[in-house]
């Protein structure tokens, strides 16, 4: 756990110090995301590794963003670029309780 | 070859120790399986917690059949406590006899689901309480008629107004009563319950091993979805029913939130009280638990759309006796008690103005 915090951190440094979009990691564990809102700029990249024994579904409907990242297993990540600036509500479509914000500024 | 059997000799000695405490003693509280067990509440609205008068007024009006447009149908006609608060029918039937597209969710420890119904359309027990009321396949109620005949009922009025003081009679008050007693149709005190709680006595040793290939990721896989506590991970699959294939499916959570993976999937239904609410799947078309397992064990029927998460299983018969043998663990007699005692619901209209 304080590795991916560390992990989190120097992502979120990454962002903050250089011109090139940030990356940051938002991990399905326990049936429910690691982080429950994350602050991003357009541009930034977030990846949605699973770390649970069996499938999710990460999608998003909201107008700032509209993804179905498909079902996949433990170990398995994949990415989202944000490219709108707004508010985006990310669910797991398996487990409706798994919810998310991801707020995408200019 | 002979380290790999020595590991499985250690592994099977291991398991068995652990599954065989020494005769007479209690072991008290299985840590390695307490998230299990259900917390002692379940989680109210703000506005609806739970009281004796609002439980007394919902148990009168789950049974109360004059809510219903032809004065014949309650809650309790679909959710009938003495079919393990279902209905034993495939699929339920409503307003004069109409045949319903899915089976009747049973209402035991519907308190803890953290979404309700089949396609998870409702977010909770006071959203559901109207729907089958609202529904014209279903009790297809006259609310001005509903309404009038419970402000005409002066021992009605009185619990309303001690139930929701200054509330008055309404959906919302309806709803919220309605919801407050399912919340006491709560299943807690299974034989498997005992047993994490402490008592070696209360699984046999077919229903033991059942619950290891419950639970082992590589037998029956069944925990990844029918998880703790409520065995149910409150999601949804599509399990590879036979009635998937017709031409036109049953399309389920679907329908509600159009994501490729829900095509066809259902709720996960919890299995406390399993034993006694057959048939199965929200088709029904299983019968028994074994043909639930035989469902399983062969990975589903229809493949279209199917869930990753279901895949053939390696089980033998004996492996599969036990499984069901351990879903028979997670029920308990006398649940239907929850409904009945101390309520005159047949007597409900003598005092009438």
């Amino acid at each position: 756990m304080q590795a991916k915090h560390v992990m989190l951190l120097a992502a979120g440094m990454l962002a903050a110090s250089s011109a090139l979009a940030g990356e940051y990691e938002v991990a399905q564990e326990n049936k429910d995301f690691t982080v429950k809102t994350l602050e991003i700029k357009v541009g930034d990249v977030v990846s949605f590794p699973n770390h649970d024994e069996f499938h999710h579904n990460v999608f998003s409907i909201s107008d700032a963003k509209t993804f179905d990242l498909g079902s996949y297993n433990k170990g398995e990540t994949r990415k989202v670029t944000f490219d709108k600036p707004g508010t985006v509500q990310v669910e797991c479509a398996i487990h409706p309780s798994m919810q998310m914000t991801i707020e995408v500024k200019e | 070859m002979r380290t790999l059997k020595l590991m499985k000799t250690t592994v099977i000695a291991s398991l068995l120790c652990a599954l065989t405490p020494v005769a007479g003693m209690a072991s008290g509280v299985r840590t390695e399986y307490q998230d299990w067990l259900l917390p002692e509440q379940p989680a109210v609205p703000a506005d609806n917690k739970m009281t004796a008068e609002r439980i007394g007024l919902g148990r009168a009006l789950f049974f109360e059949t004059r809510l219903s447009k032809d004065g014949n149908m309650s809650c309790a006609s679909c959710h009938n406590p003495s079919r393990g608060w279902s209905d034993g029918l495939p699929t339920g039937h409503g307003h004069r006899g109409q045949v319903l597209g899915r089976a009747t969710p049973t209402i035991v420890n519907a308190a803890f689901n953290k979404i309700q119904m089949w396609d998870g359309r409702k977010r909770d027990l006071e959203d559901q309480a109207m729907g089958p009321m609202e529904a014209q396949a279903e009790m297809h109620s006259d609310f001005d008629a509903v309404f009038s005949f419970l402000n005409s009922n002066a021992r009605y009025r009185e619990m309303f107004e001690k139930a929701y003081p200054g509330e008055g009679i309404s959906k919302n008050t309806l709803a919220k009563a309605i919801a407050s007693f399912e919340r006491t149709v709560v299943s807690r005190d299974t034989p498997f319950d005992r047993w994490v709680r402490g008592d070696d006595k209360a699984m046999t040793a077919s229903q033991l091993r059942g619950m290891q290939i419950f639970m082992d990721e590589k037998k029956g896989n069944c925990a990844a979805c029918h998880s703790a506590p409520n065995f149910t991970d409150d999601g949804f699959h599509n399990i590879g029913l036979a009635s998937y294939g017709n031409s036109e499916p049953d399309l389920g959570r679907y329908k509600i939130k159009p994501i490729r993976i829900l095509k066809g999937a259902f709720k996960t239904p919890s299995l406390r009280g399993v034993e006694f609410t057959a048939p199965y799947f929200h088709d029904g078309s299983a019968a028994t638990l074994m043909d639930v397992v035989e469902h399983y064990a062969r990975g589903g029927d229809v493949k279209t759309d199917l869930s990753p998460n279901i895949k053939t299983l390696d089980l033998s018969m004996q492996e599969k006796r036990d499984l069901v043998a351990f879903m028979r663990a997670l029920s308990e007699p006398g649940l239907e008690k929850a409904g009945l005692p101390n309520v005159p619901v047949l007597s409900m209209d003598v005092s009438e103005d």
